[in-house]
Formats: structure tokens, sequence, C-alpha cells
């Protein structure tokens, strides 16, 4: 069977198991819709969230990225999981003890101010959306890509996916359909990684491997051959990096906290039953995250490896099969700048901008050598070769020659990750809508059944948002993803930690906090990234902190701000401060 | 519980806090990042040890930090009297 058979039969394997899921667990009830009753076991909770967490990012991009970056790669792997530790320790017992629906609910019951609250939707339908976009778009690419299916066609379909289990089941189905969603990802992620790691070393274990000597015979190191190979073309050591380590600092700093203070995390352990079972169960996600995430770098290590040797002062005429496949998808491009007929890989852009492949009359055209020519400008650089990021992921089973089914179940895998990041973004933003906003401030004497009806109404309408910006994305979402956890990190995370563990804090404090902390960050984001990229270098920004690692000195500035404008206002009422000290203990005291 | 209870038990919470936090401080920002050119120097099978603790140790200290942290506050709630019985 050939590579598009498997996929058709992998993927529609999986989607009937979701849909199947889905129907056996229809919410009845808001408390099923929001919570899942509260029921959820801590094990099965842990699965969930880390299927909620690793998104299309994670799973296809991820490793491709820290295939480029090397050392610096380091921000994302603590950057997305240190995190979990300070959900553990500082937020998610107390929110379980508090035990309400959503993160507004928190915020505007401990602040008492219906200010607040709005500060607190706007904040999680502001980072729920521009992170939902990028998911519908990564299941339009899948499609696009194993399927042939056009990038529109794409998307409905997983927009239909989702709307079936979201609106239906809300967080009972989007629970247990993200425990199969996990349970089928972390398959396709682990089989290529055992296979490369095999071929490389011998060792099964990736972890282990990439820190082995390779079996060529040669007994040198796997990293000390790629260190070598990097100083050979040219490029900083593989294990060094290029960023500045105080970027590095507050970048994977802004990622921690941002992490600790996404809606569509926190909102996933007001499902368990107890305090004890929400800190345990964080600790089980960051299990099954753990998984992924040490076994990314792997993945980086060997594919890079790969790459350079396989193309590397290459004749074009000598080179293997699946190099030819990808030109055609114009993800992985070659300009002969000396003529010489070989593949010369250096640091550098080769082209101006992506590749565009030069057609006439729509026929792609070839050059001397027989590849595909491009109509982009070159550089000056030496370097001749274009590689997408992306293709690390998925064109590892190709380039090391592992059998057809794998690729297929890379593309099971990858709709999986994308699909469950975008039902729990989808479950915050209509509980936002129907909770926070109709239910708690335009509506209170709405009956269960019609919030619930508004619930999956507001689900419904955020699908369809989701898809438009999924198949018409904006420029500048991607830009704008990557610093949702800037916005988080300076948004939430100060208001809730203060709110649990400083029992005198105010409102006026914590929306002055909450407010100036947004502000400053989207500031500095918009000016560098949409108003002024040509400033976008370390020479302009302040203590050379990146756009990406300012949400660290934005949730400084929020921590400042609540805590010197709360000292000029009244303590809180007795009864907030009552609420504090009683979810500080996980029993009624 | 009496007030004088109440202060203990969140005493010992945040000591327990500040002992973790510290420890998660110290791998991933120290270990990781400040120290990983100076830790370069040592290596551990093929890994330079700084580039290890950066890219695969200290996700293995933070899983190892939640679960001492469930241990002990688990202990904290039963020595206080103050475990959720549903």
């Amino acid at each position: 069977m050939d590579v598009q058979v498997w996929t058709y039969l992998l993927v529609g394997i999986t989607f009937a198991l979701y849909i199947g899921i889905a129907i056996w667990s229809r919410a009845g009830s808001t408390k099923e819709f929001y919570v899942a009753e509260g029921a959820v076991n801590p094990l099965t909770n842990g699965m969930a969230t880390a299927a909620d967490w690793m998104s299309a990012a994670s799973f296809l991009s991820m490793a491709g990225l820290i295939s480029f970056m090397g050392y610096d790669g380091a921000v994302y792997l603590m950057g997305w999981t240190g995190g979990y530790v300070l959900l553990a320790l500082m937020l998610a017992p107390y929110l379980r003890k508090f035990g309400k629906f959503t993160v507004p609910d928190f915020i505007g019951d401990r602040y008492y101010s219906e200010i607040a609250r709005t500060v607190a939707v706007i904040c999680a339908l502001f980072v729920s959306f521009t992170y939902v976009a990028g998911q519908m778009r990564g299941v339009g690419l899948v499609f696009s890509k194993f399927l042939e299916v056009d990038i529109f066609w794409g998307v409905v379909i997983g927009m239909g996916i989702v709307f079936f289990y979201a609106v239906l089941g809300g967080m009972k189905g989007i629970t247990y359909t993200q425990v199969a969603q996990y349970c089928v990802l972390i398959f396709a992620f682990m089989v290529p990684a055992f296979y490369l790691s095999i071929q490389a070393t011998g060792s099964p274990i990736p972890q282990i491997g990439f820190g082995s000597t390779l079996n060529d015979g040669t007994g040198q190191y796997v990293l000390e051959k790629l260190d070598q190979l990097h100083t050979e073309l040219g490029f900083a050591e593989y294990t060094s990096g290029n960023k500045s380590i105080q970027d590095v600092f507050f970048i994977t700093f802004a990622l921690m906290v941002g992490t600790a203070g996404l809606p569509h995390v926190i909102v996933r352990f007001f499902t368990v039953p107890k305090v004890k079972d929400a800190r345990i169960s964080v600790g089980y996600a960051l299990v099954f995250i753990a998984i992924l995430y040490t076994t990314a770098p792997a993945i980086a290590v060997f594919a890079r490896t790969n790459l350079i040797e396989s193309v590397q002062n290459t004749e074009y005429t000598d080179i293997p099969e699946w190099f030819k496949t990808w030109e055609e998808t114009a993800l992985l491009n070659w300009v002969d700048k000396n003529e010489d007929g070989k593949i010369q890989y250096a640091p550098g852009a080769a082209i101006v901008g992506e590749p565009a492949l030069k057609r006439v009359d729509g026929a792609v055209q070839t050059g001397p050598n027989g590849e595909l020519l491009l109509t982009n400008e070159v550089t000056s650089s030496r370097n001749e070769l274009y590689v997408d990021r992306d293709i690390m992921v998925l064109a590892n089973p190709e380039i090391a020659g592992l059998p057809t089914w794998v690729a297929a179940l890379v593309a099971a895998g990858g709709l999986a990750a994308a699909l469950s990041t975008a039902a729990g973004l989808l479950l915050v933003i209509s509980t936002s809508v129907s909770h926070d906003l109709i239910k708690k401030q335009i509506k209170p004497d709405l009956t269960d059944k019609e919030e619930l009806r508004w619930a999956r109404i507001a689900a419904a309408v955020a699908v369809l948002f989701a898809g438009y910006f999924g198949i018409r994305p904006f420029g500048f979402v991607a830009q704008v993803v990557a610093t949702a956890f800037g916005l988080a990190a300076a948004s939430f995370f100060p208001a809730i930690v203060l709110g649990i563990f400083h029992k005198k804090m105010n409102r006026e404090g914590a929306v002055a906090g909450m407010v100036t902390g947004l502000l400053f960050t989207l500031a500095y984001i918009v000016f560098f990234k949409i108003a002024y990229p040509e400033y976008n270098t370390p020479e302009y920004w302040w203590f050379g902190i990146s756009p990406e690692g300012i949400g660290t000195l934005g949730m400084i500035v929020n921590l400042l701000v609540s805590i010197f404008v709360g000292a000029l206002f009244p303590n809180p009422p007795e009864e907030i401060q009552e609420l504090v000290e009683s979810i500080r203990y996980p029993k009624r005291t | 519980m009496e007030e004088k209870q109440r202060k203990a038990y969140w005493n010992r919470n945040l000591k327990y806090l500040c002992i973790l936090l510290s420890i998660w401080f110290t791998v991933s920002y120290g270990f990781g990042i400040l120290f990983a050119p100076f830790l370069n120097q040592f290596s551990m099978g093929g890994f330079k040890l700084g580039f290890w603790f950066a890219q695969q140790g200290s996700i293995y200290v933070f899983v190892v930090l939640i679960f001492v942290y469930v241990w002990l506050m688990n202990r904290l709630d039963r020595e206080f009297g103050v475990e959720e019985q549903v």
C-alpha cells in the first residue's frame, strides 16, 4: 500500500474513534459541559492535559525548530515544561479548592469586581483566539500535504470533527477524546524516533541515543560529530547556540510563566474531584508531556546530522529520491550558485523570501542538473540550500528510509495534536462567553438549560471563526501566536498568584497591574513585530530582550504596579479575605 | 483548626514552596542557562553537561519536583487533619 492509502486508513480510523467517544460522552448540564462534572480521574486528566497542551506546533514544528537552533532550542524545551512546576505548586490546587468553572470566575470573585472579570474575559478570549487559528491552519496543512486535499477542505473537515465533539460533549467529550488523541500522537511521535536512534547509534531509547557513539565504526559521539559538521560548514557549534544568555533567560521565563497562565490549561484542573487530585494530576500531565519533550531534542539532532550528511557536497544527480519529492512542495530547494552541480550548505539564507517554483504554462522548469528552478532572487551567501523547518519532522520517515505506514502515522499524529488543542481552546472561548459574559454579567437569571444552549452556540460560532482564520490567516497571526505566552504571563499569572498568596491584595491593585502588564507587553510586541519590524534587532531591544521574552518584564511590571497601587487603596472586604483563607486549606475549617 | 495551627500549616507550605522553587530555578536557569557555558567543559557520556541540563536534565528534575511536592503536601494535610473527605 502507498502512503496515501495508509494515511486515509489511519486518519479515518482515528476520526471514527473521536466521534464514537463524543457520542458516548454527551454533556447534559453546564457542570458537565464546563468541567466534566468535576469527576475526572487524575491520571485521565493528566493525559488529557498533555494532549490539550501539545499543539500542532509541538508535534510538527518543535523538533525542526530545535534542529536549526541547537542549544537555543532549550528555550522551548524548558519554557514549555517548567511552567507545570509553577502550576502544581502555586495555582492548580488552590483554584481547584476555589471550585468554580473558569479563570475569569476566580479573578472576578477574588477581586469582587466586574471590571476585573471583564478584563480577564478579554485576556482569555484574546489569548485563545490567536492560538486556535494556528491549530486549524495546522489541520489544513496536514490534509494538504498528506492527502492532497485543498487547505480549504482540510480546514472544513477539521472544523466538522471539532464541532461534533466540542459542541456536543463539552468538557466531558473533549476530555475523553483528548485521552485517545494523546495515545495517537505520542505513538506517532515515538515510532520514527526509535527507528532513527537505532539506525544512528544502535540504542533504542532516543534520550540515551543522542548521547551515545555512532555505530558507523568511528566510535565518535553523535553530538561531537554534529558539532564538527557545524564547524566545518561555518555554523556555530550545535551545543552552544547563537542567542545571548539574557535573552535565553527572559524567553524561557516568559514561556514558563505564560504556560502556567494559559486559561485552557488551568481549566483542566477544575475537572478533578479533590485538591489532592489536582496536585498529582499536574505531575501526571508533565510526565506525559516530558515523553515528547525529551524525545524532540534527540530527533532534532538525528535529523540535522542526516540532513547535512546526505546533502553536503553531494552531486545533485546522486541525491536521494526524497529530496526530489520535497522539492515539488517548495519546502526544500537548491540553487546552484557556483554551477558545480553539487549542493553546498552554509549559514545564511540561500534565496530571498520563500521559494516560488518557476513555471511555464503551469509546468515546472528544471535546470541543467534536473533540479527545479525558482523565480526567487539569490543572496550573496555561499549557501545554496533552502530548508523549511517543518519538514524535519514530516520528512524524517522518508529521509531515514522507514516503512510507508510510519509517514501515515505522522499525519494522524499531527492531526491529533492540532485537534485536541483546538478543542480545549474552543471550550475556553465558549465558557467565557456563555458563563462569564452572559450568565454573570448580562442575564443572571438564565436557567442551566439556557446557559448550556448558549455555551453550545458560542462554541459553534467560535469553530466558524477559527476555521475562517485557518483558511485566511492574517500575515501577523503566526507572529501573534508566538507572543500569546507573553500576554498570558503579563496578565493572568501575577493576578492569580497574588490573589492566592497575598490576602490583602485589592481590586484596584489587581486591575491596574493586569492592564499595565498587558498594555506594556502588547505595545512592545506590536512595536517590534508589526509596526517597525526593521528595528527588531538586539541593538534596539531593551536590555537585549527580544519581543518573545518581554512577557517576563511585563510580569514584573504587573507585580510592581499591583503592589504599589494596591497599597494606596483600602484592604479587600472581610468576606474576600476569608475566601482567600479558605482556598489555602484542602478541607473547610 | 486554631489560628496558630492554620499559621503553622501555611508557613510549612510556604517553606516547601521556597525550597522546591529554588531547586527549580537553580537547575533550569542556573545549570541550563547561566552556568551552561561553564558546565559545558564537563561531559556525561556524549553530552556536554550544560547542554544536557538545558535540553534533558531540567525536564526530569521538573517531574521529580512535582511528585516530591505532592508527597510533602499530602503528608502535611494528614498531619494537620485537613485532608478532604469526599
